[in-house]
């Protein structure tokens, strides 16, 4: 490795570093002032280079100048702007109060409402978009040749950071933001125009997101993959330098830039990892990243979104869910192969969500990357029946809720440390690192095709056999989880989640609870992955990816996070419809998008909770004596 | 019995260049109720939530029945016998009013990580009982989240009071509470005392709790103890007049007090 090369690999990674702060720094002042991270910053990045590649050559019709080039980008950043507005009237205005994990779910949907949009206005193809012209020679840099527009990027970074810093100190809009990202009850309180403030902000955010998009049209090919790809590395940068920060984001995009430059000479395989890896370590030590201040994470007011009451099964419940597990049982026989096929599906589902809700609901610990100990213990069932083991199905099901336990074990220890918002992100981040693993290590996990024949032993090939495999493991483990939240060890939980100051002043260890509840649910998520390998008979990336996590998510959701039994109730809702309506329809994302914004807004409290709701006040009405006795009864006793 | 209760000696805590402790001394006796007075930023809370384990002092050391506690972790130093309440009541919102005693006694026997047994069947009686001595026993089955704020004070004592504890801490224990409620809960905490030979160290601003229910007051302003002794005598320190009502103050209190007393 000789001086120059170093030098051109330094001017690359310093070119992404640019191109990267300028999408981040969008982010991270959207996050400072309306405390959401929002998902369709990607979405809006992706509009930007799709807005590009159209406004581009209809400019250069008339003059294929630079100045156009630049009126052009512009362009496309303002209308990437314009939607930015758009939705934060039509959305935003409407979840600022919710808690954050509705607010992560609802910007994912319009994630998935966007891929649709653009699929059906631009076609699945990539497009390539013109070269910047006046930029499209190459520059001598030690016997190098260096990419002109390359060197005009690294420049574009710190030209935005000083236009931002000028805003922001120089302007009355710039000076609100920054007062509204320190406390911005205060400013309401000093009565400025929050709702202009907010919408302005949006403005500015997607802008930047669409300059970015637009930026990179002369690099790569506009592609509908683009929003996905970017937004978990604009998450990092955020993270990394501080939420709100965007001095920190421009000093976090450095130093990933820099590290991914570098670090594909030294690990080709794995850059993605230490970018994520770096998050990490930077979290645990600086746990609201290099310059971000605690205030702004905490300090808003959380609503308790998790279980409130533990309401035994009455009655009507026991015979519900008695009703429900015959019916269940009984799918072989009635059913066709289809049935046993979404009937193997669901009990796995329900009992990952089951998992994840133990986490979220019961436990205050916002995962959003439940999909990884799913995927390992799929990985795990998979790879040690197929690899050079060829362990039989049974050993490996024992070993995937092993293996899902282990990855949790590890990544809680440090997810532990972190709450909020800020947790959210790295479980987020471990899921990609594990994405990132089983994509990258071709030789061992298959890559992108994964592996093919994971199938069951002999004795449970019939898939009706093993439906009854999946409902032994699957009922017994939902059973087991269900009586830990019970439990001492679950109340405990919920203690911590309710106050983490009262839990700490009654003497219970918060971090360690909360690390081998983590490790629990890995376990469980891990069994859950492990049948499901066997049940479709390959495993690929698929199962590890950020849209697996959503689904598990939506299916607490649409069950009711503040419910106990929720979860196996959306699990059934949720994939019975996705899978009857995924087949029907080219654009079931924008559906599933739409259906989550919907729940989000009009449905918080999902199907058993506004059961529960309806029960309460039927109850209230016809029976408001009959409710009461039952306390008389023991109070007599 | 001479060996006092809590020995805190020579505390200090700086955040950046303000002083919320200098040199903070005081010993406290089982079974004494000790009241920290002052103006806002006095540093009361800071001296309550070091020796709570909330806070770490930067020196100093804070020694609770012959054993150093400095610096310990709250769950540390509640196993050593501290319970505590704070400023704003936290309770378990999502739990019934049992159970959040429940908790505190599961968590007191170690019990935090079992799986086999149901919580809400643990240690039933022992919280009723506690509930019964705070006069909630027949509030026990509802929902925390439903009492009124002076109730959830009166279910945080209970929980405070679950480990057996030799020390209680109570942080502005009456704030946000009518003038009632606020006496019956003093009361009631300085019997609790009384009877189980508990050390009380509280803060406050309501000056009837304070001069009506403890033992000894200190007086603490930027940080530095100014005074401490019975009511009687903080009551008539010059110096204490002089910080909560300033020179002019004193003299148009004195002055008020000579007008009514004319009057009269």
């Amino acid at each position: 490795m000789d001086l120059s090369f170093l030098v051109i690999q330094a001017l690359s990674g310093l070119a992404s570093a640019s191109a990267l702060f300028v999408i981040a720094s969008g982010l991270t002042i959207v996050f400072g002032v309306t405390r959401i991270v929002n998902f369709a910053h990607g979405s809006f990045y992706m509009l930007g280079a799709y807005m590009a590649v159209t406004i581009l050559p209809w400019l250069f019709e008339f003059d294929r100048s630079p100045t156009l080039f630049f009126v052009g980008v512009v362009a496309s950043a303002a209308v990437v702007g314009v939607l930015g507005v758009l939705m934060e009237v039509l959305l935003l205005r409407r979840i600022y109060k919710v808690p954050e994990l509705f607010q992560l779910l609802a910007t994912f949907g319009v994630v998935l409402i966007v891929q649709d949009v653009v699929l059906k206005v631009w076609g699945p193809v990539d497009i390539t978009g013109p070269r910047a012209p006046g930029l499209r020679h190459g520059i001598e840099i030690f016997g190098q040749r260096f990419p002109a527009y390359e060197m005009f990027l690294i420049f574009v970074g710190p030209a935005v950071l000083g236009a931002l810093i000028l805003i922001m100190h120089k302007t009355r809009f710039g000076v609100l933001i920054r007062a509204a990202t320190q406390d911005r009850e205060m400013v309401g309180a000093l009565g400025v125009n929050q709702a202009m403030l907010f919408t302005g902000t949006l403005f500015l955010g997607a802008f930047l997101a669409g300059l970015g998009g637009a930026l990179q049209v002369p690099r790569v090919a506009a592609n509908t993959g683009m929003d996905l790809s970017i937004i978990t590395e604009a998450f990092v940068v955020t993270v990394i330098g501080g939420m709100g920060s965007v001095p920190g984001a421009f000093i976090a995009a450095l130093i990933i830039g820099l590290l991914q430059a570098f670090g594909i000479l030294i690990f080709p395989k794995i850059t993605l990892v230490l970018v994520f890896l770096l998050m990490a370590v930077v979290l645990v030590v600086k746990p609201w990243g290099l310059m971000g201040k605690p205030d702004v994470a905490a300090g808003r007011a959380i609503l308790p979104e998790g279980i409130l009451n533990l309401k035994r099964f009455g009655g009507v419940e026991k015979l519900f869910w008695a009703a429900a597990a015959v019916l269940v049982l009984a799918i072989p026989f009635i059913g066709d192969a289809y049935k046993v096929k979404v009937g193997i599906e669901i009990m796995v589902f329900a009992l990952a969500a089951f998992s994840l809700n133990l986490l979220i609901g019961n436990g205050g610990i916002v995962s959003f990357g439940h999909a990884a100990y799913f995927g390992v213990g799929a990985y795990a069932a998979g790879l040690l029946a197929t690899g050079p083991l060829k362990l039989p199905m049974e050993a490996a099901l024992v070993a995937a809720p092993i293996a899902g336990g282990l990855a949790a074990a590890l990544f809680g220890y440090f997810v532990v440390r972190l709450s909020g918002i800020y947790l959210a992100m790295l479980t987020l981040a471990f899921a990609q690192i594990t994405y990132a693993i089983c994509f990258q290590w071709v030789e061992v996990t298959g890559g992108d095709n994964g592996v093919v024949g994971v199938w069951p032993s002999r004795w449970a090939s019939a898939r009706e056999v093993y439906f009854y495999v999946v409902a032994v493991f699957s009922i017994l483990a939902i059973v087991a989880l269900r009586h830990l939240i019970y439990a001492p060890f679950g109340y405990t939980l919920r203690a911590a989640r309710d106050s983490a100051n009262r839990a700490d002043a009654i003497g219970i260890d918060v971090r360690t609870h909360r690390w081998l509840a983590f490790t629990v649910a890995g376990a469980a998520a891990g069994l859950a992955g492990g049948l499901y390998a066997f049940s479709k008979g390959s495993i690929d990336p698929t199962m590890i990816s950020i849209g697996m996590s959503i689904d598990f998510l939506m299916m607490i959701l649409t069950g009711g996070i503040q419910t106990v039994m929720g979860a196996l109730v959306g699990a059934a809702a949720f994939h019975s419809v996705k899978d009857f309506f995924m087949p029907l329809t080219d654009f079931w994302r924008f559906f599933l998008g739409s259906s989550i914004i919907l729940i989000v807004l009009l449905f918080p409290r999902g199907i058993v909770g506004a059961v529960d709701t309806f029960r309460e006040r039927f109850g209230d009405r016809s029976a408001a004596a009959g409710a009461k006795a039952p306390v008389l009864a023991k109070e007599a006793a | 019995m001479s060996t006092p209760l809590l020995v805190v000696d020579n505390l200090q805590k700086r955040f950046g260049g303000v002083v919320a402790g200098k040199d903070v001394a005081f010993t406290l006796a089982a079974g004494e109720m000790l009241a920290i007075i002052g103006p806002n930023g006095a540093g009361k809370s800071t001296t309550f939530n070091m020796v709570g384990g909330q806070l770490k002092p930067d020196s100093g050391t804070i020694t609770l029945a012959g054993e150093d506690i400095t610096g310990r972790p709250p769950r540390d130093i509640w196993r050593k016998g501290v319970g505590r309440t704070f400023q704003i009541a936290q309770t378990f919102v999502s739990m019934s009013v049992a159970e959040n005693v429940q908790m505190a006694l599961i968590s007191h026997h170690g019990e935090t990580r079992a799986v086999v047994p149901m919580a809400r069947t643990l240690h039933r009686e022992a919280a009723i009982a506690i509930l019964a001595r705070v006069g909630m026993a027949d509030m026990a089955d509802r929902p925390v989240s439903e009492l009124a704020y002076g109730d959830v004070k009166r279910v945080e004592l209970a929980v405070a009071l679950a480990s057996e504890p030799k020390l209680l801490l109570m942080d502005e224990p009456t704030a946000g509470m009518a003038p009632k409620e606020r006496a019956a809960l003093m009361q009631l905490t300085a019997d609790i005392a009384k009877e189980r030979g508990i050390g009380v160290l509280f803060t406050e601003h309501d000056m009837d709790s304070v001069f009506g229910h403890a033992d000894r007051i200190l007086v603490l302003v930027r940080g530095e103890i100014i005074a401490a002794g019975t009511p009687d005598e903080v009551r008539s320190n010059q110096r204490v007049k002089q910080v909560y009502l300033g020179e002019t103050g004193v003299q148009a209190a004195l002055k008020a007090r000579r007008q009514t007393a004319g009057a009269a």
